[in-house]
């Protein structure tokens, strides 16, 4: 591939990646979608789930779960601005365990809908980085 | 004039003052690198945010049907204030700034007839107002437990302001903290979050960046928009959450180094004082040998 895309990825804590890739695949909010270099500008915003870095053939490259944000495309290159992101071995599973116990009961618990559907939402999230693993 | 006994006494206490003293000031400076380093890491989301903000918000000025968060109620009449404070004291002035700079501008609303609601994120800033305004507060959120700020301690902050303001709770919302000028140097800022002050957008800047292309947006511009503000605010409580530690380090660290060679000059004093009396002592002795020896 001739040409390198320009990719930061950036939580709100610390700046994740800054390096030059072939091809980012990223979890948007109407689907995924992939961005090499060139790219027409975009915004989008991102559902939780993960980010392919260089995938070769089919979903081999580096994984990184997002949760929340949006990413920036510019002829300048792609910046995601992600909410939480994680690398697999970062995810802890005993704790993810416990953190699905208690959106468990969150959602049992709701008092009101728009608690229990913000509850459910992250239930999910959490479901879908637990089968990922 | 007091005994040698005293003096001995006094001097052991201050020096083991002296010691506590200098063991904050260093713990102070460890823990301000990692709070600078901290603040440094959430600088380029939270510029970015910024710009992507200020580029979307471009084309919506001027439309009253943006969203409330941006426009505002249209009233302002019920003020929310977000004190940020620290959880600890010994920190010189920094947590008294803060809390007077918040008090002025209550004193103010109060006078105008409008109703102050008030946050505060930090033991130190409710103690300090509860005795006056202690009905207006509606929640106190504390740090004390937590060795280093993270973003989901934001999040619970920005979850409660944000539940209020969609029901009706207030109409303006500004956060006090304190911005991290230098170590010796940090400035108590009132910053208005609700409705949204956004940098004015850079069009020019921006457009030359993309080469006069136009952004394309997925899902559509508003929705966007609604989704982008309220991480917008969780953003700048989490900014000024790292600000204030590092200032509340900082300030820390300049007061204990105040108070280190405070104790090392009272020291000094003390110890005159006292090799002044022991000799004083020395010599009335002698003179009574003496003198003693003569009469025989």
């Amino acid at each position: 591939m001739a040409q390198k895309l320009k990719f930061d990825l950036v939580s709100p804590e610390r700046l994740l990646l800054s390096e030059e890739v072939d091809m980012v695949v990223l979890p948007g909010h109407e689907g995924d979608l992939g961005v090499m270099a060139d790219h027409a500008p975009l915004i989008t915003t991102l559902r939780a789930g993960w980010l392919i870095v260089n995938p070769k053939s089919g979903y081999d490259g580096e994984r990184i779960f997002v949760r929340g944000g949006f990413a920036e495309v510019t002829p300048a290159g792609l910046t995601v601005l992600a909410e939480q992101a994680l690398r697999p071995g970062e995810i802890d599973g005993p704790l993810l365990d416990a953190e699905i116990r208690n959106a468990e009961e969150d959602v049992k618990d709701a008092k009101s809908d728009e608690t229990r559907l913000r509850a459910q939402y992250k239930l999910d999230q959490l479901r879908e980085v637990r089968s990922a693993l | 004039m007091a005994s040698l006994k005293d003096l001995r006494n006094r001097i052991s206490s201050v020096r083991s003052t002296q010691k506590i003293t200098k063991a904050m000031q260093m713990v102070a400076a460890a823990k301000l690198r990692r709070a600078q380093e901290a603040a440094e890491a959430a600088r380029p989301y939270a510029s970015r945010l910024g710009r992507v903000l200020a580029n979307l918000t471009a084309g919506m000025a001027g439309r009253a049907d943006g969203p409330r968060l941006m426009v505002g109620t249209g009233k302002d009449q019920v003020h929310l204030l977000i004190i940020a404070t620290a959880d600890r004291g010994l920190c010189g002035g920094f947590n008294t700034s803060i809390v007077r700079l918040a008090r002025e501008r209550i004193n103010r609303l109060v006078a105008e007839g409008k109703t102050v609601k008030i946050i505060c994120v930090g033991r130190k800033g409710r103690e300090a107002l509860k005795r006056l305004y202690g009905g207006m507060i509606v929640q106190t959120f504390e740090m004390g437990h937590i060795k280093q700020i993270g973003y989901a301690q934001a999040e619970d902050v920005a979850a409660k302001v944000l539940s209020m303001f969609e029901a009706g709770e207030f109409d303006v919302a500004t956060l006090f903290f304190s911005r991290f000028r230098s170590v010796i140097s940090q400035t108590p800022t009132a910053l208005q979050i609700v409705p949204a002050t956004l940098d004015a957008p850079e069009s020019a800047g921006l457009a030359a960046d993309l080469n006069g292309a136009i952004y394309e947006y997925e899902p559509e511009e508003d929705e966007i928009l609604a989704e982008l503000l309220p991480r917008n605010l969780t953003v700048q409580l989490f900014t000024a959450m790292l600000e204030n530690a590092a200032s509340e380090q900082g300030a820390r660290m300049s007061a204990m180094d105040n108070a280190t060679r405070n104790a090392g000059d009272m020291i000094k004093k003390l110890n005159i004082t006292y090799n002044r009396s022991r000799q004083a002592q020395i010599t009335k002795e002698l003179i009574e040998i003496i003198s003693g020896a003569e009469a025989i």
